[in-house]
């Protein structure tokens, strides 16, 4: 039989929390069952490990995602009137699936996005990182095309006319003069996605995906006590949302002070 | 004036906005020769700068035709985009490019589109920056620049793509006052070493001094065309009298 959490605390403890007051043997305790017996701190940092990778993967396929779909968006909106033939109805075709796409994505729950990713499209796979870093991508995606639509429709429209003038095409234009202006009008904002996107992928407990909130959540289960193992979680997340924020007005001061 | 000398022909160009029911040209015809300065002048709403940027169809004609060099570039097949490498266009608020340097605005479209090396492109575009006395000025972004010298930059960098024609599009309506010499006097020394100029401009003084032809242009018709001195001091339309007695 394994020994229980109650029966090693006493071993382990030092001195002078076992003959201290009560309350801090108690707290003591507390912590010994919720992060050290059982190792059980290496589940934070599991949850901590698949949180970023989630997030980060998430991100690329957001951003790429986003992207396409902005411009298709883009292009669709300012150029419908004057094109004409299988290129209109090309851009025609793949504008309505974004629109589709923007619809149902910011339409449903994430959470529900998710549950069907891992319960019923990707039902025979057991990677859960990679099904959870689709699923969040492609429900970023749609956050990050309108944001990057909203950049891109900022940009004065005497920029194209300018690239035009010179004889640049309209996906050269939009390549080497009008994306890297949106991009950087973007850039904080797109940043904040990060952030909000880090918390988003709390819910990826609900597929059994080991993150910080199911690290906390299976570890207060089994301590029969939820207190230290939920705040635990919920430092892990605001240590990272503090850092990632500081980085943020980092590089959005940075921005503010180049070119202006 | 030859017919082999016809640069840009535009032949009864009609554009019709659908969005307010607007006719904006109504039957433009005019022939521009080489190196020729023609200047196009009338209130606002006459549809002058329509005219002009249908000439390298940033507004496509919704009838008629423009002639560049003989190709019909208003016809669907022409590839417009290298037509528009041989006409420069100066816009009313410049339209650089803010996020790169002077230098990268006026190589970007010569490396990418002529293919010339960069040491090339950059030995033309410092050059031409001699010649503005912009040349300290190479590495400074356009927020870094007064208006007067932005438009300057905007002029050499049409110039890089050694274009066949320069079109202008109000060039110093947005400028301070005490810019528009400057700007003026870049484009007068254009025009005297035989650049073929389109101008649309209220600078009536650049106007008679520089235009080998003036048109004066209302109600998206081309009212009078003539020399200066013939529509500056004896025009013949009612319509002209009535707009130069409000701007002279």
């Amino acid at each position: 039989m394994r020994p229980s959490a109650s029966q090693t605390w006493p071993l382990v403890a030092p001195d002078w929390i076992q003959n201290g007051p009560e309350w801090l043997n108690d707290i003591g305790y507390d912590v010994y069952k919720s992060f050290i017996f059982d190792d059980r701190y290496q589940m934070y940092i599991k949850g901590l490990g698949n949180t970023l990778l989630l997030t980060f993967l998430a991100l690329l396929i957001g951003v790429a995602l986003g992207v396409v779909i902005s411009l298709v968006r883009v292009s669709w909106d300012k150029n419908h009137t004057e094109i004409q033939g299988p290129g209109k109805f090309f851009l025609g075709f793949f504008n309505a699936l974004a629109k589709v796409y923007l619809t149902v994505i910011r339409g449903t729950p994430m959470v529900v996005q998710l549950m069907i990713m891992y319960f019923v499209v990707f039902a025979s796979s057991r990677n859960k990182v990679m099904v959870g870093a689709l699923s969040f991508g492609i429900n970023s995606g749609a956050y990050v095309a309108e944001i990057i639509r909203g950049g891109i429709m900022s940009i004065d429209a005497g920029q194209m006319e300018a690239g035009r003038s010179l004889g640049f095409g309209y996906v050269s234009t939009m390549r080497h003069i009008i994306l890297p202006q949106a991009f950087k009008a973007v850039l904080p904002t797109l940043a904040n996605e990060f952030i909000v996107l880090l918390k988003e992928t709390a819910v990826a407990g609900y597929v059994g995906l080991t993150d910080v909130t199911y690290a906390g959540n299976i570890i207060g289960g089994n301590c029969y006590d939820y207190l230290f193992p939920l705040l635990m979680s919920a430092l892990i997340y605001l240590i990272l949302v503090m850092f990632f924020t500081f980085l943020v007005g980092k590089l959005e001061r940075r921005l503010r002070s180049s070119e202006r | 004036m030859s017919a082999e000398n016809i640069i840009i022909e535009a032949k009864n160009v009609q554009k019709h906005f659908k969005e307010g029911d607007i006719h904006a040209l109504d039957g433009v015809s005019l022939d521009i020769h080489k190196g020729e300065v023609v200047v196009v002048i009338g209130p606002s709403g006459s549809g002058k700068s329509t005219f002009l940027r249908c000439l390298n169809l940033l507004e496509v004609p919704t009838g008629g035709q423009i002639l560049f060099e003989g190709t019909d570039i208003t016809d669907k097949k022409t590839d417009i985009n290298v037509h528009r490498q041989k006409m420069g266009m100066v816009f009313q608020h410049f339209n650089l490019f803010p996020h790169m340097t002077i230098l990268k605005n006026m190589t970007l479209a010569p490396m990418k589109l002529l293919k010339k090396p960069q040491a090339e492109a950059e030995a033309q575009a410092r050059a031409l920056l001699k010649r503005v006395g912009l040349e300290d000025r190479a590495n400074a972004y356009p927020s870094q620049l007064s208006g007067g010298q932005k438009q300057r930059i905007a002029i050499v960098r049409a110039l890089c793509m050694d274009p066949e024609v320069m079109l202008f599009d109000e060039p110093t309506s947005a400028l301070d006052p005490e810019m528009v010499g400057e700007v003026l006097e870049v484009m007068k020394e254009l025009a005297r070493e035989g650049m073929t100029m389109v101008v649309v401009t209220h600078e009536m003084g650049f106007a008679r001094e520089m235009a080998d032809r003036v048109i004066f242009m209302a109600e998206g018709k081309i009212v009078e065309e003539g020399a200066p001195e013939e529509i500056f001091t004896a025009p013949k339309a009612a319509r002209t009298r009535d707009f130069l007695a409000k701007v002279l």
